[in-house]
C-alpha cells in the first residue's frame, strides 16, 4: 500500500517534470500549468506516503538516506508551491521539479534497508526539528535554483546575446526577490532547525553542543547564510554576486546535508540513526 | 456559382500619396458602403481600409462584371485614372482571395510582419459590416476563420514574439530586467524620434516619472511637458543616476556624457540597485566600459539593431510556419465553400421528390376509402423513407464531389435529368 502511493507520487513527479521541460521548451502555458495540477496531486500522494510513514515507524521518516532524500525532494516541492502563490513563475518549476524527481528516482533505486528506531527520537523534537531543517534546507535550494537561473539571464543580458532562455527566463528582478526571499526564510527554519536539534541532542545526549562534526558544519552553513543574508541588506549586495554566493553557500550546505554523514564519523550519520 | 472576390492595394503596391486618395475614413463609410451596395451583382461585402492598405473583400455570381463596377468605383470615388488606377491594384478569386484576407488578419502581409493592429482593424471592419447588414453567411464565416486564424497563429508561432523596432526592443530589455516597470523612473537625455518613441513605450508601461534634460533648456522643459515629465539641467545628471532607474540617452555630443567613475559613483549610493542605459547616440553617449559595472547594463544603438535583425529573422521562420496554418484553413473553407455550391441543386432535387411523393399520395388516399388512421400513417412513412433512400446516395455523391469541372458536370447532369429547372407548377397541372 505504501509503496504503492510512493509509486505514484512518483509517476506523478515524472509526469510533472515531463510536462515541465515541455513547458520550458515550447513555451506551452497550457502544458505548464497541466503540469503545475499533476505536480499538486504528486505532492499529496507524497504526503499521505509520509504520514502512513510516519505512523509506521513512529519517527520521521527520515533517518536514512533513502528516506532522507526522498523527503528532502518533498520539502523542496513544499517550499516550490508556497513560492509560486507569491511569485507566480511557472519555468522555476522547469528546474526545481526535474531535480526533485531525480531525488526520488535516486531515493527509490536505493535498496529498503530495515530501520530500528531508537526510542529517544520518539520525542515531539524530532519532527519539528527534521521538518524545520529540511524545509529550510529545501528553500535554500530554491534560492540556488533562482541564483542559476539569475545568473544565465545575467549573462545573456549583459553578453548582448539574448538566446533562448532570454524569452523563458523571468526578469532579473524577479528572480532577485525570489533568492532574496529564499534567503531569509530559508534562514529563519534554519536557525529554528538547530536550536530545535540541539534540544533533540539535550534529550538524547544530554548536552546541547558536542562539537559533533554535522553540528560543526551546520554551523559553517549557518555562517555562510548569515553573511550572505547580511551583505544583502547592510551592504546593499544583489543581483550576481547575491546568485553567486547563494549557490556557493547551497554546496557547502549538500555537503553538510550528504557529505557528513557518509564521510565523517559522529552520532548524527545514519548509521548511528539507526539506518544506513 | 458564388465567386468570393478580393480587391485591394497595399504598401507593397502603391505608393502613399495614392492610397490616401483611396483609403475609406470613418466619416465617408456610409457614402462607400451603400455605393458598393448599389452594385448590382454584389451580393455580400466588406471594406477595410487601413493606413497601409484597402481591401474590398465580396462574394459575386458574375465576378467579371462586379470586379469590373468595383473598379469604376474606386476611380470615381479617389478622382484618380483608371489607367493610373488598375495596376496598383490587385484582384483575388476564391482561393487566392480567402488565403488573402486570412493573411492579412494574421499580419502576415503587413509592412511589419506579426504587427498587432491589423486584426482590430480587420474586427471593426466586419462589425461595421454587419451593422449595416452587408455581411451574410459566407462572409460571416470566413471572417471567423479569419480570426480565429490569426489567434491561432498568434499563439502557435512566435510571428509576434519578439521586438522588431529598436525603442520597443529597449523596453523590453527593460522588462527582463526590472520586471514591473511599474514605478520606474527614467531620464531622458537629449531628444530624438527614437528616444521619444522608447519614453512613449516606457509611460505606457506606467513608469513612474520621465526626467527630461538637453544642453538648451528650453528644449528639455518643451521635451517634458510632451511626457508629463520634469525637466532637468544638464548639470544635474550625476545626482540623478543615484534616483532613476533607466536612462535614455540621444545627443548629438561627440563626446561621452556618461562616464565610468560617474556610474561607480552612482552605484555606491543606489546600493547596486539595476541602472539600465539605452545609448541611441552617435557617437555614443555612455562609456562602454561602464556596461562592466555590475548590476549596470549599457545597450548602444548597434546593440539594439543587432536584435532587432535577429527577431526579424526569427519572424521570417516564424512566418514560415504560419503560412503553412493558413494553408490548411484555406483547404478547409474551399471545402466548406463547394459544399455550399451544391445546396441549391440538393435542395431542389429533395423539393422535386417531396411534392412528387405528396401528390401521387394525395391521389392514391383519395383511392383508397376506408383506412384507418394508423394505415394512412403507415403508407405516409412507407413514402417518406422510399425517398429519403433513392435520394441518399446521390445526395451523397454531391457532396463529394470536389473537383470543380466534374462537379460542375454531374450538378447539370442531375439538374437535367430530374428536370430540376422546369417550373413545378406544370408539373403538378399534368
Amino acid at each position: 500500500m505504501d509503496t504503492a502511493i510512493f509509486q505514484l507520487a512518483l509517476f506523478a513527479y515524472l509526469i510533472a517534470t515531463a510536462g515541465f521541460l515541455f513547458f520550458i521548451i515550447k513555451k506551452n502555458k497550457k502544458v505548464g500549468s497541466w503540469s503545475h495540477r499533476i505536480l499538486v496531486v504528486g505532492f499529496a500522494l507524497n504526503s499521505i506516503y509520509l504520514v502512513l510513514a510516519y505512523y509506521r515507524l513512529g519517527a520521521v521518516p527520515a533517518l536514512d538516506f533513502k528516506a532522507s532524500l526522498s523527503f528532502f525532494s518533498w520539502t523542496i516541492i513544499a517550499a516550490y508551491l508556497i513560492f509560486q502563490l507569491k511569485f507566480r513563475i511557472m519555468v522555476l518549476g522547469s528546474f526545481v521539479v526535474p531535480f526533485c524527481a531525480f531525488l526520488m528516482i535516486i531515493s527509490s533505486t536505493m535498496p529498503i534497508s530495515p530501520i530500528t528506531v531508537n526510542p529517544i527520537f520518539k520525542t515531539l523534537w524530532l519532527p519539528l526539528h527534521v521538518a524545520t531543517a529540511f524545509l529550510g534546507d529545501a528553500i535554500f535550494a530554491i534560492a540556488c535554483m533562482a541564483g542559476v537561473m539569475y545568473l544565465i539571464q545575467e549573462r545573456q543580458i549583459k553578453t548582448k546575446r539574448l538566446g533562448a532562455f532570454y524569452t523563458r527566463l523571468p526578469s532579473l528582478n524577479s528572480l532577485d526577490s525570489i533568492n532574496y526571499y529564499a534567503i531569509t526564510y530559508g534562514f529563519l527554519l534554519l536557525t529554528i532547525g538547530m536550536i530545535t536539534g540541539s534540544i533533540v541532542a539535550q534529550g538524547a545526549h544530554g548536552s546541547y553542543w558536542r562539537w559533533d562534526p554535522k553540528e560543526v558544519w551546520s554551523l559553517i552553513t549557518w555562517l555562510c547564510y548569515a553573511i550572505l543574508l547580511h551583505q544583502r541588506m547592510a551592504m546593499g549586495w544583489r543581483g550576481r554576486r547575491s546568485a553567486l554566493m547563494s549557490i556557493g553557500c547551497f554546496f557547502v550546505l549538500i555537503f553538510t546535508f550528504v557529505g557528513v554523514n557518509f564521510l565523517m564519523e559522529g552520532y548524527h550519520s545514519f548509521e548511528s540513526l539507526g539506518g544506513k | 456559382m458564388i465567386t468570393i472576390v478580393n480587391i485591394g492595394m497595399n504598401h507593397e503596391t502603391a505608393p502613399v500619396d495614392l492610397r490616401e486618395l483611396v483609403a475609406f475614413e470613418s466619416h465617408n463609410t456610409d457614402e462607400v458602403m451603400s455605393a458598393i451596395r448599389g452594385i448590382e451583382d454584389i451580393r455580400e461585402f466588406l471594406i477595410l481600409s487601413t493606413c497601409n492598405r484597402i481591401e474590398i473583400l465580396f462574394t459575386t455570381d458574375k465576378e467579371k462584371q462586379a470586379t469590373e463596377s468595383v473598379i469604376e468605383f474606386l476611380c470615381r470615388f479617389s478622382g484618380i485614372q483608371r489607367e493610373k488606377l488598375a495596376p496598383t491594384l490587385y484582384v483575388y478569386e476564391n482561393e487566392e482571395a480567402i488565403r488573402h484576407i486570412f493573411r492579412v488578419g494574421a499580419s502576415l502581409d503587413s509592412m511589419i510582419v506579426g504587427e498587432p493592429q491589423i486584426l482590430g482593424q480587420v474586427k471593426d471592419a466586419y462589425r461595421t459590416a454587419v451593422q449595416r447588414k452587408s455581411s451574410s453567411v459566407i462572409l460571416n464565416r470566413l471572417m471567423h476563420k479569419t480570426f480565429s486564424l490569426a489567434k491561432k497563429i498568434r499563439t502557435q508561432t512566435d510571428i509576434a514574439g519578439s521586438p522588431v523596432s529598436i525603442s520597443f526592443a529597449a523596453v523590453e530589455l527593460a522588462k527582463k530586467i526590472f520586471g514591473d516597470l511599474q514605478g520606474k523612473e527614467a531620464l531622458l537625455i537629449g531628444a530624438g524620434e527614437m528616444a521619444e518613441l522608447a519614453a512613449t513605450y516606457l509611460l505606457s508601461n506606467r513608469v513612474a516619472k520621465i526626467l527630461v534634460t538637453n544642453r538648451t533648456f528650453s528644449r528639455a522643459v518643451e521635451v517634458a511637458d510632451r511626457f508629463h515629465g520634469t525637466a532637468i539641467s544638464f548639470d544635474e545628471i550625476g545626482d540623478q543616476l543615484r534616483e532613476v532607474d533607466i536612462v535614455i540617452t540621444s545627443t548629438a555630443s561627440p563626446e561621452p556624457i556618461i562616464t565610468l567613475g560617474q556610474v561607480k559613483d552612482a552605484m555606491r549610493s543606489r546600493k547596486n540597485r539595476s541602472l539600465f542605459f539605452i545609448d541611441i547616440a552617435v557617437p555614443r553617449d555612455v562609456e562602454p566600459h561602464v556596461n562592466r559595472i555590475e548590476n549596470v547594463f549599457v545597450y548602444d544603438i548597434d546593440d539594439l539593431k543587432g536584435i532587432v535583425d535577429s527577431n526579424i529573422g526569427k519572424r521570417k521562420t516564424e512566418a514560415v510556419k504560419a503560412e503553412r496554418l493558413v494553408d490548411e484553413e484555406v483547404i478547409k473553407f474551399i471545402h466548406w465553400v463547394k459544399t455550399l455550391e451544391v445546396v441549391p441543386t440538393i435542395a431542389a432535387l429533395q423539393d422535386k421528390c417531396e411534392t412528387i411523393r405528396k401528390s401521387e399520395l394525395k391521389k392514391t388516399l383519395s383511392s383508397l376509402a376506408g383506412l384507418s388512421p394508423q394505415q394512412k400513417k403507415d403508407l405516409e412513412n412507407l413514402t417518406l423513407s422510399i425517398t429519403k433512400k433513392i435520394l441518399n446516395k446521390p445526395i451523397l455523391f454531391l457532396k463529394r464531389k470536389e473537383d470543380k469541372e466534374s462537379r460542375n458536370l454531374y450538378l447539370d447532369i442531375t439538374r437535367k435529368l430530374f428536370d430540376l429547372d422546369s417550373n413545378n407548377e406544370d408539373l403538378e397541372s399534368k
